[in-house]
């Protein structure tokens, strides 16, 4: 069941992700694998191995899911099939 | 989710690079990584319900913070200038708290309670690595808890929960933005919401932060020379300081070289100190920011282009906007209300409602927020046909000196304890050096002495020394409307007659 603020791990990689936006039935995946709380081991799909990056939030087509890498890996992630796109944030000065 | 997180990732990605500096000491993110944690499991061993902290912001701040989310406690800094009766009713709505304070008053611990001087605090947790403890992740757990000024009686303390404070940083500051050698220099005290999301954003930027426990411009200026500095944020109290200090040294004009931006809020910003202050440091970038404790900091800003764009013009318009706080965040939605609740037009000043992930108005656990997740700021503005918000004071009469917020009924309680007194008013009025003033209106009883000076001492004697009104004028009454209502705006004109 993914809700907002739970953090999940790859098990393909060292990726670590935390969910931002979901909706229940969701399923992620990371270098082909599923994603879980506790840390697994599973054999990766070399075609969706192009890595994903700390501090990058990613994002399905209609942003109805989004997701925060919070440390990088060589997977890249997934949902329900679909490969997710870095999300393009508007750079604000900083205020504090 | 949780707001830990921010150290967390910044320790991964540069654990080597500079985090915080405090009177020369340095510290790297793994460094502060791994004392947060040591902190957490403290905290949690201690069985302690809250962590708080009385004191000048050092390297225990950002740790006690950090530490406080890992363990899944609420973080609650204190005003330290606060007396100590005060500050002993705060403790007692916080028990049993871990307290880290330099404060002799507050030293021995209790069944409950534990206290340990900071200094004591770093040393037990700089350099003691300890296992990670399990993270509370609940979004809606209580990260940090900040007590207001309090208009009347007891100070409310405002909740924010992780998921308002990660939404806002995550809303406004890109991951690692920050380059290597960029620096802010954090003066703001640690019981403001300002210098809580200093911290946060500074992190999760990975900027390098330079702590000034006690404002002096000159010390500022000085520190800016030698740490590098390129960012900061001030409360316009502070920049008036600065810039006066500037005028009076050739030389110190040379510290503000690193400096490639400075943000500024937390009261009403002086149009003639940001006038000169954009003339004389034209490579700065100034942003001002708008934003309330219950909205977990900034919900709007005017940034560096809409200043360039306004100092440089010739339109009134356009010239205008350096009194605005600019316009909302991407993430925020406003509007501009009447009293009976309808969205105002462009230009009509009404109450400022705000909406969005980052907004708590949360108060001691009743909800602030209307049904529909809009949030009733109290404070009164307009809005122009650009976008731009200008505000025009609080709703609730708060008086905003120097970044400080006092009650008026604080001054007018002791007042109204004197024999000579009838009846007596405080406001709030514009002031170049402090944002805002105190003014008084006294009503003497009939055939009583009481001078002005004899009244300033009286206040001086009683009070903080903010407290002592700039201008006193003796009326025959006070202007009440017909509910019995006092009606400052009027006592307000009486001070300043062009506003009417």
């Amino acid at each position: 069941m993914l809700k907002p603020g739970s953090r999940l791990k790859s098990s393909v990689c060292d990726a670590e992700i935390m969910v931002i936006k979901a909706m229940s039935g969701n399923d992620l995946t990371c270098g082909g694998a599923p994603m879980s709380e506790e840390s697994t081991q599973a054999e990766p799909n070399q075609e969706q191995m192009h890595g994903c990056l700390i501090g990058k939030r990613y994002v399905n087509e209609d942003e109805t899911i989004e997701v925060l890498c919070v440390k990088s890996g060589e997977g890249s992630i997934y949902c329900d099939g679909v490969e997710l796109m870095t999300k393009d944030t508007k750079k604000l000065p900083s205020s504090d | 989710m949780n707001i830990a997180l921010f150290l967390q990732m910044a320790a991964e990605a540069c654990p080597d690079r500079c985090a915080l500096t405090h009177n020369g000491s340095k510290y790297s993110y793994a460094e502060l990584y791994i004392a947060a944690k040591s902190a957490a499991s403290k905290f949690v061993s201690s069985k302690c319900k809250f962590v708080s902290l009385i004191g000048e912001t050092n390297p225990a701040v950002p740790i006690a913070l950090m530490g406080a989310a890992m363990a899944g406690l609420p973080y609650v800094p204190i005003n330290y200038r606060l007396g100590e009766e005060k500050i002993l009713g705060l403790l007692a709505r916080i028990d049993p708290a871990y307290l880290i304070t330099d404060n002799p008053h507050f030293s021995h611990s209790n069944n409950h309670r534990i206290i340990q001087k900071s200094i004591n605090f770093m040393t037990d947790v700089f350099g003691n690595d300890e296992p990670e403890i399990n993270w509370c992740e609940d979004p809606s757990a209580v990260a940090v808890q900040l007590f207001t000024s309090g208009t009347t009686g007891n100070p409310k303390a405002a909740i924010l929960r992780h998921e308002h404070l990660v939404s806002y940083i995550l809303g406004s500051v890109e991951f690692m933005s920050a380059r290597e050698e960029e620096a802010t220099l954090v003066s703001v005290p640690p019981y403001h919401i300002a210098g809580i999301s200093a911290i946060m954003s500074s992190i999760y930027a990975c900027k390098h932060i330079v702590q000034l426990p006690n404002f002096d411009p000159v010390e500022w200026l000085k520190l800016c020379s030698r740490e590098r500095v390129t960012s900061a944020f001030l409360v316009p109290t502070m920049l008036t300081r600065i810039m006066e200090t500037l005028g009076k040294s050739e030389q110190a004009s040379s510290n503000f070289n690193s400096l490639k931006s400075i943000a500024y809020g937390g009261g009403k910003m002086p149009l003639p100190v940001i006038e000169k202050a954009l003339e004389q440091f034209p490579k700065v970038g100034f942003t001002n920011a708008y934003g309330l404790t219950e909205t977990s900091s900034t919900i709007a800003l005017l940034d560096p282009e809409d200043h360039r764009k306004a100092i440089a013009s010739n339109d009134d318009e356009i010239r205008a906007r350096l009194r605005s706080v600019g316009k909302p965040l991407p993430s925020i939605e406003l509007e501009i209300r009447d009293e009976d609740g309808e969205q105002l037009e462009a230009l009509a000043t009404g109450e400022i409602f705000v909406r969005g992930p980052q907004v708590s108005g949360e108060y001691d656990g009743l909800k602030g927020l209307e049904d529909d997740g809009w949030f009733p700021t109290r404070d009164s503005g307009y809005l122009d046909k650009y976008g731009f918000l200008y505000l025009c004071g609080r709703a609730d009469d708060v008086i905003v000196r120097g970044g400080e917020n006092m009650s008026p009924g604080e001054i007018e309680d002791l007042m109204h304890q004197h024999p000579a007194i009838q009846d007596v008013a405080a406001v709030g009025i514009p002031s170049e050096e402090w944002g805002e003033a105190v003014a008084l209106a006294v009503v003497l009883v009939k055939g009583a002495d009481f001078s002005e000076e004899e009244i300033c001492d009286h206040i001086q004697e009683h009070l903080r020394s903010s407290r002592v009104p700039e201008v006193i004028c003796f009326a025959s009454e006070l202007p009440y409307n017909e509910t019995g209502k006092l009606l400052r705006r009027i006592i307000g004109e009486w001070f300043n007659p062009t506003s009417a």
